[in-house]
């Protein structure tokens, strides 16, 4: 009874500040929501608003389109696995004290991240071709393009890698860690046994942070290949172009929505995993 | 065996650890600083040939600082406006989106969190979940659907408005995500006693609320910033439609895309590169703000993703 008149108190007055995402709502209704929809719309209409699915035939039948979404995951895949593979123990080399005595390394390696990625992109595009020109008497961005390419995704992406592995390590145990060495494990075990499972979530957020955005960065995977298509992000941008002034590609429409059934999929799977690693740590703490 | 170990034993196997321990230290530092020299390498490589006249980068012809002369002429060369001009751009669409992206977003977390029906709530944040999930490519095409319905129905062109529009949906996320933990915090008896007292609606909000959550809006500004100065790819799809509009990202990659970066290009991005050393210097002394801007951006994907 008593709650029952509180709650009507408090409903009776306009709720004010509920009231002030408002314009938040119409902005991003407008500007995320209806876009979005217009790209479905797209996807399933021909050039005179006809409903179709005509389109999704004309992408899926071409073998050329199947090859560049594979080299996508390739490259993304590629990219991840490098990345994780130098920003963990960096990570741990730098969340250790041992060999990081204040935070300062951390800045440093952050450092170059200030700098516009097209033009450190460009750079990296200019060393890369200036060492392989020396060793090997050619370019490796003409010769060996999707190498150059991952180089440059994992220049790139790495500080995205190594962040979220140095916070999850921060916040490591470090006792446990002694305590398994204590306890007879040697230091692969004390590694794979302890070490890798506390680091679980970051590993999984460290994934995301770089498989998701090298999918879709197609400005690196230009520059690093000398402005072939090799990546789905690339596909999607040459159907639209830079400049459309036509009304939109409805080919463009079926990519993008393609890449974003690839991104809520990706999504699932590290929910999945995400579950897992919880469930493994109620288990071990 | 080792029942009984004489005290030299035991020194020499402590001597022996130690030594071990020295080495591995040794082969980490090294490691790091591998990474390290890689991670700076092309910006070093950028510095140095920025010192000789050279079109092609990475062809050594003499030491000189034309670049740097030139640079400045900002009169008398083409390049050296389109690169000032470019930086400009891009500075103006950083606060602009910025500012409009934090009083948005404010409003908007604030909105959210207060909503009384859980619906709204929930679709709200979901919504705003989406720019950060999403494909850059996929958000700026979609934009780009969107301003060219916008260009055919009422005539408006893709102008510096839709620019800032693209700007803020990339950034607007942020700051929900960073104001939102900060109302979480929030002692929601406050703003209750302040109405009690007296205040209007208003008076509360912004005596009592957005002071609380200062801390988290900065951060959301400063994400914004770092997000908008960064961008390549909504730039690229929102920008005005004439005039030769270009940021910096889109005018190095208009010049590389024609052939070559003009050498001036290697002597600006120096000199950014020593301000943003310099910048860094002084505010890592003073703080460790930067820091938590990129912890909390990270945070804010996270939070996104549980």
């Amino acid at each position: 009874m008593a709650s029952a008149v509180m709650e009507n108190k408090t409903k009776r007055r306009f709720n004010f500040r509920g009231s002030l995402c408002m314009p938040f709502a119409v902005f991003m209704t407008l500007f995320v929501v209806l876009p979005l929809l217009l790209i479905v719309y797209y996807a399933f209409t021909d050039g005179d608003g006809n409903f179709t699915i005509k389109n999704w035939g004309t992408v899926f039948t071409d073998v050329e389109n199947w090859k560049i979404i594979g080299m996508t995951f390739v490259v993304a895949g590629a990219t991840t696995f490098f990345c994780i593979l130098i920003a963990y123990p960096i990570a741990y080399l730098l969340s250790n004290s041992k060999y990081n005595k204040n935070a300062i390394l951390v800045y440093i390696f952050l450092l170059p991240m200030w700098v516009n990625f097209v033009i450190r992109t460009i750079g990296l595009k200019a060393l890369v071709n200036g060492i392989s020109t020396a060793i090997f008497g050619s370019d490796l961005t003409s010769s060996a393009p999707y190498v150059a390419i991952v180089i440059g995704m994992v220049y790139d992406y790495l500080p995205f890698a190594i962040l979220p592995l140095y916070n999850q390590m921060l916040k490591m145990d470090k006792n446990q860690i002694e305590a398994a060495a204590d306890l007879g494990a040697n230091p692969a075990q004390v590694f794979i046994k302890t070490i890798i499972p506390m680091t679980v979530p970051g590993i999984i957020s460290a994934c995301t942070m770089t498989f998701m955005p090298t999918m879709s960065s197609y400005v690196i995977a230009n520059k690093m290949s000398g402005n072939t298509k090799p990546i789905i992000g690339n596909l999607i941008q040459s159907y639209f172009g830079s400049n459309i002034s036509a009304i939109s590609d409805h080919i463009g429409s079926v990519l993008s929505l393609v890449m974003l059934m690839i991104i809520g999929l990706s999504l699932v799977v590290e929910k999945a995993f995400d579950k897992k690693s919880n469930q493994k740590a109620g288990g071990l703490y | 065996m080792e029942k009984k170990m004489t005290i030299e034993q035991v020194n020499l196997a402590l001597a022996r650890k130690r030594k071990k321990e020295k080495a591995l230290k040794i082969i980490a530092k090294v490691f790091v600083y591998f990474v390290l020299a890689l991670m700076y390498a092309p910006l070093v490589y950028i510095a140095i040939f920025s010192f000789t006249k050279n079109k092609v980068a990475g062809v050594w012809s003499g030491f000189s600082i034309e670049n740097y002369t030139t640079l400045f002429n900002i009169s008398g060369n083409k390049i050296a406006g389109d690169i000032w001009r470019a930086a400009g751009n891009t500075i103006a669409v950083a606060v602009v989106s910025a500012a409009i992206s934090v009083v948005l977003g404010t409003l908007g977390a604030i909105g959210i969190f207060y909503a009384r029906r859980k619906w709204v709530r929930n679709t709200l944040e979901f919504v705003n979940q989406i720019p950060v999930v999403n494909a850059e490519i996929v958000t700026a095409v979609s934009l780009c659907v969107l301003f060219v319905i916008f260009a055919k129905m009422f005539g408006m062109e893709r102008s510096f408005l839709t620019l800032v529009i693209g700007h803020v949906v990339l950034s607007i996320p942020y700051v929900v995500l960073s104001v939102k933990p900060k109302l979480e915090q929030m002692d929601p008896s406050l703003y209750e006693a302040a109405m009690d007292l007296g205040a209007t609606q208003t008076q509360a909000l912004f005596k009592i609320i957005i002071p609380d959550i200062i801390p988290g809006v900065l951060t959301g500004f400063l994400l914004s910033i770092t997000l908008s100065l960064d961008d390549y790819v909504i730039t690229a799809f929102t920008k005005p439609t004439s005039g030769g509009f270009d940021t910096i990202s889109t005018y190095v990659d208009a010049q590389t895309a024609k052939g070559g970066l003009p050498t001036q290009l290697r002597a600006f991005t120096t000199i950014l590169f020593v301000i943003i050393l310099i910048v860094m210097v002084v505010m890592n002394i003073r703080s460790s703000r930067i820091a938590k801007t990129f912890l909390s951006k990270k945070e804010a994907t996270k939070n996104v993703q549980d």
